[in-house]
């Protein structure tokens, strides 16, 4: 289409408005790898930090931490979730049931992490810490859960409704009982959605920090069980820079996270995209 | 009950909601030949084969008074074994639908299901069942592929075979062949004249040449009643009712 | 004869009935987890509330290390600082957003597209913490050589803000114009309008519903937001006079003072957290009745 003159200045906005935005993540990536990434190699991952007060040193107890919170949550949130989505999606009409929990979970997906935080500080640190250890990468992955939980059931749904009606009445009109139907042909055929969302809410866990600010502890030694204090990545940056001003041991936990963060993208991306191809028989 | 007679409907009623979709049918389906349920579009030809395997409790607020009678039971009871039933009436839809698996699984996944694990044993069924839907030969090389990648003829003779491996009595067609070429087509058609010795099949079709061609017993609808039914070629020749005539020689339809 | 209601009919084994009632559970823990969060965060807050009376609200006084005296309990600059920092994001972030969800839905080349979503998701992606370290390193020195000051300061907190909001505005402002019935625009077209006339004069109004939306919802995830306000504000309980003096918010101070809150301090906090969650409640639900509320 031919574009005329006095088209040319809010097109070209446009373009520039998304332009802007692509530039604006280079710019925030390129400098945090530009400055991390010259840091970060094996002894940077695999050592622990310095003591107390002094800059330098590795990242190894902070990276063992986010495992640890990350792995907690995925645990308690992911089956949860999916079980949940599957509810929703194969043994629900559009109902009331549905349309409250579809709500709660954008609600949930709403709460700023501060107030989990809050709960999670009363609930698992103070009200259940004969069970939690009180502050503990346990407590902390158990509040991470809550904001696990809305993401990965939202996507799963998602990504069940897609799977063709065809394919479960297929199942079905072969005497496959609802679970077999579910298990071998619905799930498979949404799994890419399904893991999808587990990986969107594995970056969430990953990248939270006021939650875990009040809940996970904070101790720089390496945990040795769930129910020790510990110090994710996250938290570290916050710390190293704000109390002992290391701008170095920042940047290379920053590029780490931020390393993290571009797997999971390129991860979702790959996968959605297998989903779609998948359906399509390619 | 005749010997001959596989199903025998009575007075079958249907509602979805408020709305009469079935209209107190009563037919007797003939075992080992094929039966074409024909008439215009929405006179309710799917709802009356989902309902003889209960396909239709999938649907919310059905209501169903009647009788279908299978093996001296009445189906619709509710102690019918549900899964048990559709291992034996089992369907084919109008659109293929091949699970996203590869040839292979998705003829073994019946026999999967119902529990049968030893290799051997799962693939002489995959290669019966194919063969029985003369497919064999298409796919033997490559039955590792996915199903998705096969043409809509051969989905629609895969979706055949993959409900041949849990050995139904019943085959239940919903125009199994409108989505595909003429080509494909003659080849269902084809296949349907072998399956007919070893299983009563009711097809639905649009086609009535098709019906012609291919079923001993024709059934006519008409916005959910059972207008006329009769061997297909007293239906077609020699019609008792004006509607039924005035549909097969093409006056409305 | 019998009637049958095929739904009630279904003979259910015990283990399909066992599977079923576990996914049921497992569905309503979304709705259980909101009523365990609100019962603890109002247990803790509302006595305190209740207690301080609306003088919480209303006085400017917030000194919570001090014994337990009227009116040192007051949030009323921490209330504003959270209002100014949100609403000064909004104001940046919505112009670009929406512009990029347009860029987005209408503009972009399917090649363009391939790269901007993932990046959008990216943007999404990156931790809190990490926008406000950038904010810290770079933002903050640029306003302190710029404008003077510490350059932590509401201005920094816009910024950074702006950015984080980005993806909330830009992917549902996206989906809404999608969702544009395409008939509006092919009729557009076809009467001679161009693709920019039809932009502004069927497809943003046709979407407007959604596009608000965003933004709302956008607002709720800038007043939400922790840790990069916290280390870019400057974290001062006191009204800023200029966008460059630096301010405290909800968040930020829950944060900073969660360390080491007792008693009646820790209440107050809690109470602030429950304030920020009827704040955030309130924002949701008129974020669905924007985007219920259907334009033609
Ligand atoms: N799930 C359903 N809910 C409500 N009405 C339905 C449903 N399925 C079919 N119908 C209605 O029942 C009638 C018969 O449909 P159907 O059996 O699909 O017709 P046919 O297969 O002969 O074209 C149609 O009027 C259709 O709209
Ligand atoms: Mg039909």
């Amino acid at each position: 289409m031919p574009v005329k003159r006095r088209e040319m200045v809010p097109l070209a906005l446009l373009w520039a408005s998304g332009i802007a935005t692509l530039f604006i993540l280079i710019v925030i990536l390129a400098f945090i790898l530009a400055n991390g990434l010259p840091l970060v190699n094996w002894n940077f991952l695999t050592a622990e930090p310095s003591v107390w007060g002094q800059t330098g040193g590795g990242i190894y107890s902070t990276i063992v931490a986010t495992l640890a919170v990350t792995g907690v949550s995925l645990a308690v949130a992911g089956p949860i979730s999916v079980g949940g989505a599957i509810y929703l999606n194969e043994y629900t009409k559009e109902n009331f049931l549905r349309r409250i929990i579809r709500q709660a979970a954008e609600i949930l997906a709403g709460i700023p992490s501060i107030v989990v935080g809050l709960f999670g500080f009363l609930f698992f640190v103070i009200y259940l810490a004969p069970y939690t250890g009180g502050w503990s990468v346990l407590s902390g992955g158990l509040t991470l859960a809550f904001m696990v939980l809305p993401i990965s059931l939202r996507t799963s749904e998602e990504a069940l409704k897609t799977v063709p009606a065809e394919l479960r009445e297929g199942s079905l009109g072969l005497g496959a009982t609802k679970w077999q139907a579910i298990t071998t042909v619905v799930v498979p055929t949404a799994l890419p959605g399904i893991v999808t969302g587990l990986i969107l809410g594995l970056g969430r866990a990953i990248g939270e920090t006021a939650a875990i600010l009040l809940t996970a502890g904070g101790a720089l030694n390496l945990i040795n069980s769930l129910y020790d204090p510990g110090r994710p990545m996250t938290l570290h940056l916050y710390d190293v820079l704000t109390e002992y001003r290391d701008t170095s041991t920042a940047y290379g936990t920053a590029a780490v996270l931020i390393i993290a963060i571009l797997a999971i993208t390129f991860i979702t991306d790959w996968l959605m995209n297998r989903y779609t191809n998948k359906l399509k028989g390619l | 009950m005749d010997d001959n007679v596989e199903i025998s409907v009575k007075n079958l009623s249907l509602w979805f909601g408020k709305f009469q979709a079935l209209k107190n049918i009563s037919i007797a389906i003939p075992k080992n030949e094929v039966t074409a349920l024909i008439g215009p579009s929405g006179c309710g030809k799917s709802t009356f084969i989902k309902t003889l395997d209960r396909m239709n409790d999938l649907v919310d607020n059905v209501r169903i008074t009647g009788e279908v009678i299978y093996k001296g039971r009445n189906i619709l009871d509710d102690d019918t074994d549900v899964v048990q039933l559709r291992k034996e009436i089992g369907m084919v839809f109008q659109k293929p639908n091949p699970f996203p698996k590869s040839i292979y699984d998705n003829v073994a996944y019946g026999p999967r299901v119902h529990g049968i694990k030893d290799r051997k044993a799962l693939n002489d069924i995959v290669e019966g069942s194919l063969r029985k839907a003369a497919l064999w030969d298409e796919v033997s090389d490559r039955l590792n592929e996915s199903a998705l990648r096969l043409s809509g003829g051969q989905q629609q003779r895969l979706c055949i075979a993959r409900l041949l491996a849990v050995e139904p009595n019943v085959l239940l067609m919903d125009e199994p062949a409108s989505a595909l070429d003429p080509i494909a087509t003659s080849k269902i058609e084809d296949l349907l004249y072998e399956l007919k010795r070893e299983y009563t099949i009711i097809i639905v079709t649009h086609n009535m040449q098709q019906a012609a061609r291919v079923a001993t017993h024709t059934a006519f609808f008409l916005l959910g009643e059972l207008i006329e039914y009769a061997s297909t070629i007293d239906l077609f020749e020699r019609p008792r009712d004006k509607r039924t005539e005035d549909y097969v020689t093409g006056k409305f339809g | 004869m019998a009637v049958r209601t095929l739904k009630r009919s279904r003979i259910k084994d015990a283990k399909g009935t066992t599977i079923e009632l576990i996914l049921l559970l497992c569905a309503v823990s979304a709705v259980a987890a909101i009523f365990l969060i609100i019962w603890f965060i109002f247990s803790e807050g509302l006595p305190f509330v209740l207690e301080a009376g609306p003088q919480f609200l209303t006085s400017s006084i917030w000194l919570p290390t001090d014994s337990f005296s009227d009116g040192s309990w007051g949030i009323f600059p921490i209330l504003v600082g959270s209002l100014i920092v949100t609403f000064g994001a909004i104001g940046i972030g919505t112009p670009l957003g929406v512009a990029c969800a347009v860029f987005l839905a209408e503009i972009a080349p399917p090649a363009v597209r391939r790269v901007l979503v993932p990046s959008i998701n990216a943007l999404a992606g990156v931790p809190s913490v990490v926008y406000g370290f950038f904010g810290l390193v770079v933002i903050v020195p640029w306003i302190r050589g710029q404008f003077g000051g510490f350059g932590t300061s509401v201005f920094a907190s816009w910024v950074i803000l702006s950015i984080m909001i980005l993806p909330t505005i830009i992917s549902i402002s996206t989906d809404s114009i999608r969702a544009v019935p395409r008939e509006y625009k092919e009729g557009s077209l076809a009467m001679g309008a161009t693709q920019w006339q039809t932009i502004r004069s069927v497809m943003i109004p046709a979407a407007s519903s959604g596009i608000i939306a965003s933004v709302i919802l956008g607002m709720g995830r800038a007043i939400g937001e922790t840790m990069a306000v916290l280390m870019v504000a400057g974290n001062a309980v006191s009204i800023p006079n200029s966008i460059f003096a630096p301010v405290s918010t909800l968040t930020a101070q829950i944060a900073l003072e969660m360390g080491y809150a007792a008693g009646a301090h820790r209440q107050a906090l809690f109470a602030m957290g429950m304030v920020l969650f009827v704040v955030i409640m309130i924002l949701t639900g008129l974020a669905n009745l924007a985007s219920r509320r259907r334009v033609t």
